[in-house]
């Protein structure tokens, strides 16, 4: 029972951004799914790929309030990977006969097709940050994602006062939502 | 700037930095106005796709930061030593396999295409469809035992040097009264050879040329009992020989010398092989070297095999390719420059009795030793 608690450490710690705990979960696994990966017809690029893909499933599955995690993080990993790479494979029309198993795997389907949902939001929003154009992209960037104050960027960027700076911001940010929006709503 | 002030109330209204007067007025503008409860709530919607994507955008950096440092500490494999680990020529090979087995198989398939292809058009001989007709060492042997008694002199005064082994044996007939003779090549597996005329004296000889290629060679006989013929009765043909010309041959498929006669069944030998002629007649081993006369007694071959599955099917060598190798031979070595091939028959218009008995002088037993 020491190991599962330990495990539910680390994904608890996963959840919460410590960086600890995903360096941990990456040691542990990197490997394991590197093998498999080059045992089938992959370059190591391509499983690096497919492992940190892997991380990001299991990462958004940690943060999910709902989240119970009902086998090993090693098995969970190696079932997502197998899926994403059974799946890239087909995708680039190479055939993937004879892939043994190496380790048990579970059932993941719901989790990844929740992850593709996600994935396309995520490339939507990128897609729609990209085509912004300079200053707002960083601006915005600069505030949503590393988390910067406005008085902060207000100096950053050569403003006069954080009030400029947040003016700004909200022109950028409706340019942002409209993009978004009509990219959104198509994708729907 | 409506816009922007309205916009501004609503992230601030979101995040919760709102003081509660303000918050409780905010609500009820909220409620009796439907326009900025919809942009509430579409801007709630969106500050959460915006959050998720820096979420995951800052995630997927720290992966990459991990794999980084996990890389250069050496906890993880890095790209040269998954390399290393698994090996560069496994990786490719788990990677080519299959078209490295498609390109092999295609390769072999080529390869057995082509050569059946080169089997198929050429006329090389087959050895199990052909037998050669030289007399082999145990035939001799019986042949030996049978007539110990009878020639139990000549035996004894054998020019075979002691210790010799016989062979393997054949018939040469002679291109030139000073003593050269012609046979094929195959009946002179040994070293040296010996030749028998008809009336079973030896004579030492020499090999002094064979073509495998052809199966010709030619024998000089070295012996002072040797009397040189001045004209030969017979000719060398250069020209073709024509279909269904009758034809005879003298040879030793025994010790005594035989008679045999035929005719020319095909102009070209087996598998079309034009160096060759087909002939009806029966020959047996020994019978290898043995000259092929027409009726006005030219030698138009030599013959050399024999159709194993069929009767009476025998190949001779045209007489033309006398003419080839001795010609050749000349430019080579001058020792060769003295043979003067027959080129007239005396033997025209004679009835067969006596062309056999003008000719069977000049056809010699080959007994080829080690």
């Amino acid at each position: 029972m020491k190991s599962d608690t330990n495990e539910q450490l680390l994904l608890k710690g996963l959840a919460h951004n410590d960086s600890k705990a995903a360096e941990t979960i990456y040691k542990d696994n990197f490997n394991m799914v590197l093998a498999f990966v080059l045992n089938n017809n992959g370059s190591y690029e391509e499983a690096k790929d497919i492992f940190q893909e892997t991380m990001i499933t299991l990462y958004e599955k940690a943060k999910t309030d709902s989240f119970v995690l009902t086998c090993q993080i090693k098995t969970y990993v190696y079932s997502v990977s197998r899926r994403l790479w059974l799946k890239r494979l087909q995708q680039i029309g190479k055939t993937a006969s004879g892939i043994e198993n190496y380790e048990e795997t579970v059932i993941v389907d719901d989790d990844l097709d929740l992850q593709e949902r996600k994935n396309e939001e995520f490339r939507i929003m990128d897609r729609a940050l990209n085509s912004l154009g300079e200053p707002c992209k960083t601006l915005l960037e600069a505030y949503y994602i590393q988390k910067k104050g406005m008085s902060e960027i207000a100096t950053l960027f050569g403003y006069t006062n954080a009030d400029n700076a947040k003016n700004q911001k909200y022109k950028c940010l409706m340019r942002l939502k409209k993009l978004f929006f009509t990219q959104y709503n198509i994708g729907e | 700037m409506e816009d922007i002030l309205l916009l501004n109330s609503i992230e601030r209204y979101l995040e919760g930095q709102m003081l509660p007067d303000e918050r409780s007025f905010f609500e009820e503008l909220r409620r009796n106005q439907p326009e900025i409860d919809q942009m509430v709530v579409e801007h709630k919607l969106f500050l959460h796709q915006m959050h998720a994507y820096a979420d995951k955008r800052n995630f997927k950096e720290q992966l990459h930061n991990i794999h980084t440092t996990l890389a250069e500490t050496g906890e993880v494999k890095s790209s040269d030593h998954a390399y290393g680990f698994t090996g560069k020529v496994i990786e490719l090979w788990h990677r080519y396999k299959r078209v490295t087995a498609i390109a092999a198989s295609i390769a072999c398939i080529t390869a057995i295409f082509i050569s059946a292809l080169a089997m198929y058009f050429s006329p090389a001989v087959d050895p199990s469809q052909l037998e050669r007709l030289g007399r082999d060492i145990e035939q001799i042997k019986k042949n030996q035992q049978f007539t110990n008694r009878a020639i139990n002199d000549v035996i004894t005064s054998s020019k075979v040097p002691k210790g010799a082994m016989l062979k393997s044996g054949g018939t040469a007939f002679l291109i030139d009264g000073k003593g050269y003779l012609v046979t094929n090549a195959h009946v002179l597996t040994g070293s040296g050879a010996i030749v028998v005329d008809n009336q079973g004296n030896e004579y030492n000889s020499r090999i002094l040329s064979v073509d495998r290629k052809l199966d010709l060679a030619v024998l000089k006989i070295d012996d002072h009992d040797f009397k040189a013929i001045k004209v030969l009765p017979y000719a060398v043909r250069r020209s073709q020989p024509d279909l269904g010309e009758e034809l005879f041959t003298l040879g030793y498929p025994r010790d005594e010398i035989v008679y045999n006669m035929g005719y020319l069944s095909a102009k070209t030998g087996y598998q079309g092989d034009t160096a060759s002629c087909q002939l009806s007649l029966t020959a047996n081993p020994g019978n290898s070297g043995a000259p092929v006369f027409n009726r006005n007694g030219e030698i138009v071959g030599i013959i050399s095999t024999k159709q194993t599955q069929a009767e009476g099917v025998v190949f001779a060598l045209k007489s033309n390719n006398i003419f080839k190798m001795i010609d050749s031979l000349k430019t080579i070595d001058t020792t060769f420059k003295n043979i003067v091939l027959p080129l007239n028959s005396s033997l025209k218009k004679m009835d067969r009795v006596s062309q056999v008995k003008k000719a069977e002088n000049c056809v010699f037993l080959v007994k080829a030793y080690n």
